[in-house]
């Protein structure tokens, strides 16, 4: 349903908005470039060509650390020029539109627009509004999507459990406001895992959620049997405002993971969190770097799926402007 | 002016009986226009000299449009739109009366404002405009508005759009005020604390993750407005209705015998929350485009005449308004221009006949306001469209007369011309 305005005619990734409509093929593409990229940041010059010559502009509209680092680590990695702009999204309602200042960035020459926005379809409307030839990749967009931290995880299970068929998974803590959870859920199933489980009170999760293919636990205990990965989500502090929970103890003594739930999933359960983590509010401290937690291991391959996705979108762009350009060369030889 | 058109069919129904209403297209040879009104139908005058004659072969003829919920963005909104762009565009679109919302800039609630809008539309002389007084000093829910003054000034019902209305208390002070000087309150149910979002909430806003406006921030306000009518007495009509189980409960206030109406926003029944899949900011809407199931409930409403009228709602917009990420672009759509064809989409696409659409829009909406009944009938006011259900065209956008654009109908192929509206006796549009 999404996925016309992020595939070029012949189905090659030219944008990289959402998990959500792309195919098996194309995900299993992201995790093997992936991986046949993870090995440059082991080299003593951890640099390949792929961007050389490109301008990457990392456009955050909201605060990020971790994302828009490894985004960074990895546009230079594959040789771009790099520029940064955070914009306080208070600041920028005063002043121009989002659409006047992409036409700015632009004029500078822009190839990529790296992505995070508040606002759900942010990357979708900039997709559909910028020059053709200019990529944009989605960094998380409001409640919506969050594609490569998605694509990353994917390639930590995969690096971890061989491969998908069979694997039940676990998502735990706040869905209703998670872009993590969205992408994730649609990419699991996508690449054919067995069951996906959201656990979660009532008011953490958004409505129908089981549409999204995954069945529903309130109660942990229950939701943990037989689970072979688990991804815990952050409990934003300000949920306990607007009476979605009543306190940090007590979402913690019902849905934080502690060493002793941990023994009811599958004995060799990997887990993992996006991150940033709240020790003591979704997860024990001792689970979070126990030897199960495969948690760093998602940050580093956040450099490697990023870079897979922007030189795949780069790539797509480039073909799709090659076609426009020798359709004109051949509408003006009278050929067409 | 004299106007005469040859060779039609003409709406005719049996006002009497306006719940079972049967109306029907009879052929005519000849209707004769003068001095504002239907001077004859199939009558020989060999004195009668046209100044305009409209050929109606293949056409129908029916009452001009009454259309109950327009923003016509003036005083204050002039980049969206101004009464006399905006009303050019309702006689582009068969609209012979309508009533236009208090959002104005400064806000509607007082007698200078609506004296201004007045002056502006008769000047424009392009359809007759009543306009929506404030329920609430500045739309903020507070305060009573001079109902007596705004009544004075021509204000031919009280409404408060979508700004809430501080607490139940204020809600039925303004229904007693209101019932004192004999006005209807046209209301937007909602339930301020439900409703955060920007769309429906079901299953598309769980997939792209936008805010949902649950069904309840309607249904709760509504069942809470009608016994708030029901212990005042005063006349309420529901707008823009857009859930199932509010049409059943105006329903079911209909059978207890309450003054209760409602009308329908034309999007609500011809479209749902699927547009709203790729964030497309055209289809933001207010109230939001909901569920198929609720869908189909309105049309079961409009064509059981549960829901009284169908209405426009419609509110331009300057380009830029919906050039932003969907939750920041502003609500509504531009849609006065072309009811007739989204009129024919109903009917060719969706089963809802095209005389139960006119019902809605001439004598339901007449029934609402307390107006006559409109017919085609001799000594009747000459409000008519002459419209040729036959032809198809794209739709293109430098051919909108609405400063406001923000229609997903652009280039698609609409059937259903209106070759010319007549207000008053004169030619208020022609192609």
């Amino acid at each position: 349903m999404q996925s016309s305005v992020q595939l070029t005619e012949s189905g090659r990734l030219k944008h990289f908005l959402t998990v959500s409509g792309l195919s098996k093929e194309l995900l299993t593409e992201i995790l093997d470039t992936a991986d046949s990229l993870i090995e440059v940041g082991e080299r003593n010059i951890k640099k390949v060509p792929l961007l050389r010559g490109k301008t990457v502009v990392n456009l955050f509209f909201e605060a990020s650390t971790r994302t828009r680092s490894t985004f960074e680590l990895a546009a230079k990695r594959l040789s771009a020029d790099v520029l940064n702009i955070n914009i306080d999204t208070s600041a920028a309602s005063k002043g121009e539109s989002l659409s006047d200042m992409l036409k700015n960035l632009e004029a500078m020459a822009s190839d990529m627009f790296v992505v995070r926005h508040a606002q759900s379809g942010a990357p979708h409307f900039i997709a559909e509004s910028v020059t053709p030839g200019v990529a944009i990749v989605n960094a998380g967009d409001g409640w919506h999507a969050h594609p490569t931290q998605a694509m990353l995880d994917m390639l930590t299970i995969r690096q971890n459990k061989g491969q998908f068929e069979g694997l039940k998974v676990a998502i735990i803590g706040d869905i209703l406001h998670s872009r993590v959870a969205r992408s994730q859920i649609r990419a699991l199933n996508t690449l054919g895992v067995d069951e996906v489980r959201v656990i979660a009170p009532n008011t953490l999760l958004p409505k129908h959620v089981e549409s999204l293919g995954v069945s529903v636990f309130n109660d942990i205990d229950k939701g943990l049997k037989d689970i072979d990965v688990i991804i815990m989500l952050r409990l934003q502090r300000e949920r306990m405002q607007g009476a979605l929970l009543p306190s940090e103890g007590e979402y913690y003594q019902l849905f934080g993971l502690t060493r002793e739930r941990l023994k009811l999933a599958k004995p060799d359960a990997i887990v993992m969190h996006p991150g940033p983590i709240n020790r003591g509010v979704e997860i024990e401290s001792e689970v979070a770097d126990g030897e199960q937690s495969v948690i760093l291991d998602q940050v580093t391959n956040g450099i490697a799926v990023r870079m897979a996705v922007m030189s795949m979108a780069m790539s797509g762009q480039t073909e799709e402007q090659n076609n426009v350009n020798e359709n004109r060369a051949n509408e003006s030889e009278g050929i067409s | 002016m004299k106007i005469e058109i040859l060779n039609g069919k003409r709406l005719v129904n049996s006002a009497d009986n306006a719940q079972n209403m049967s109306a029907q297209w009879v052929d005519f040879d000849r209707i004769e226009i003068q001095d504002g009104v239907i001077y004859s139908i199939d009558q020989s005058h060999p004195d009668f000299k046209a100044d305009i004659s409209f050929d109606g072969a293949g056409c129908y003829i029916l009452p001009g449009l009454i259309d109950l919920n327009v923003s016509l963005r003036e005083p204050g909104y002039t980049a969206k739109g101004s009464i006399y762009s905006e009303t050019k565009a309702a006689a582009a679109g068969g609209v012979t009366t309508l009533c236009c919302t208090p959002e104005t800039k400064p806000i509607n609630d007082s007698k200078a404002v609506s004296k201004l809008i007045e002056e502006l539309a008769q000047e424009a002389a392009n359809c007759e405009v009543l306009p929506l007084g404030a329920l609430t000093q500045g739309l903020q829910g507070e305060q009573l508005s001079e109902y007596a003054s705004l009544k004075n000034a021509h204000c031919i019902a009280l409404s408060n759009g979508y700004h809430p209305i501080k607490n139940l208390a204020i809600t039925k002070r303004c229904f007693e005020y209101a019932k004192t000087h004999n006005l209807s309150v046209f209301i937007n149910a909602i339930e301020d604390s439900l409703h955060k979002g920007v769309m429906h909430e079901d299953e598309i806003s769980t997939t792209i993750g936008l805010q949902g406006i649950p069904d309840l921030a309607e249904t709760v306000a509504v069942s809470q407005l009608i016994k708030l009518a029901e212990a005042t007495g005063v006349h309420l009509h529901l707008s823009q209705l857009s859930t199932a189980d509010a049409v059943a409960q105006v329903k079911a206030a209909k059978v207890k015998g309450l003054r209760i109406t409602a009308d329908v926003a034309i999007q609500n029944l011809l479209y749902t929350d699927e547009k709203v899949a790729n964030f497309s900011s055209v289809f933001h809407c207010m109230p939001p485009l909901r569920s198929e199931a609720d869908r189909l409930a309105l049309l079961e409403g409009v064509k059981s005449r549960v829901i009284t009228a169908i209405t426009s709602a419609h509110q331009p917009h300057e380009a830029a308004a919906k050039q932003m990420p969907f939750a920041e672009t502003e609500v509504g759509m531009s849609s006065i221009e072309f009811l007739l064809p989204m009129a024919m989409k109903l009917e060719l696409e969706h089963n809802l006949p095209l005389t139960d659409f006119i019902f809605a829009m001439t004598q339901g909406a007449a029934q609402v306001l307390n107006l006559p009944i409109p017919q085609v009938v001799e000594g009747q006011k000459a409000n008519l469209c002459i419209f040729d259900p036959d032809i198809s065209y794209v739709l293109e956008q430098a051919n909108i007369l609405s400063m406001g654009k923000n229609t997903p109908l652009i280039g698609q192929t609409l059937t259903g011309c209106l070759k010319a509206t007549i207000f008053e006796g004169r030619v208020s549009y022609s192609v």
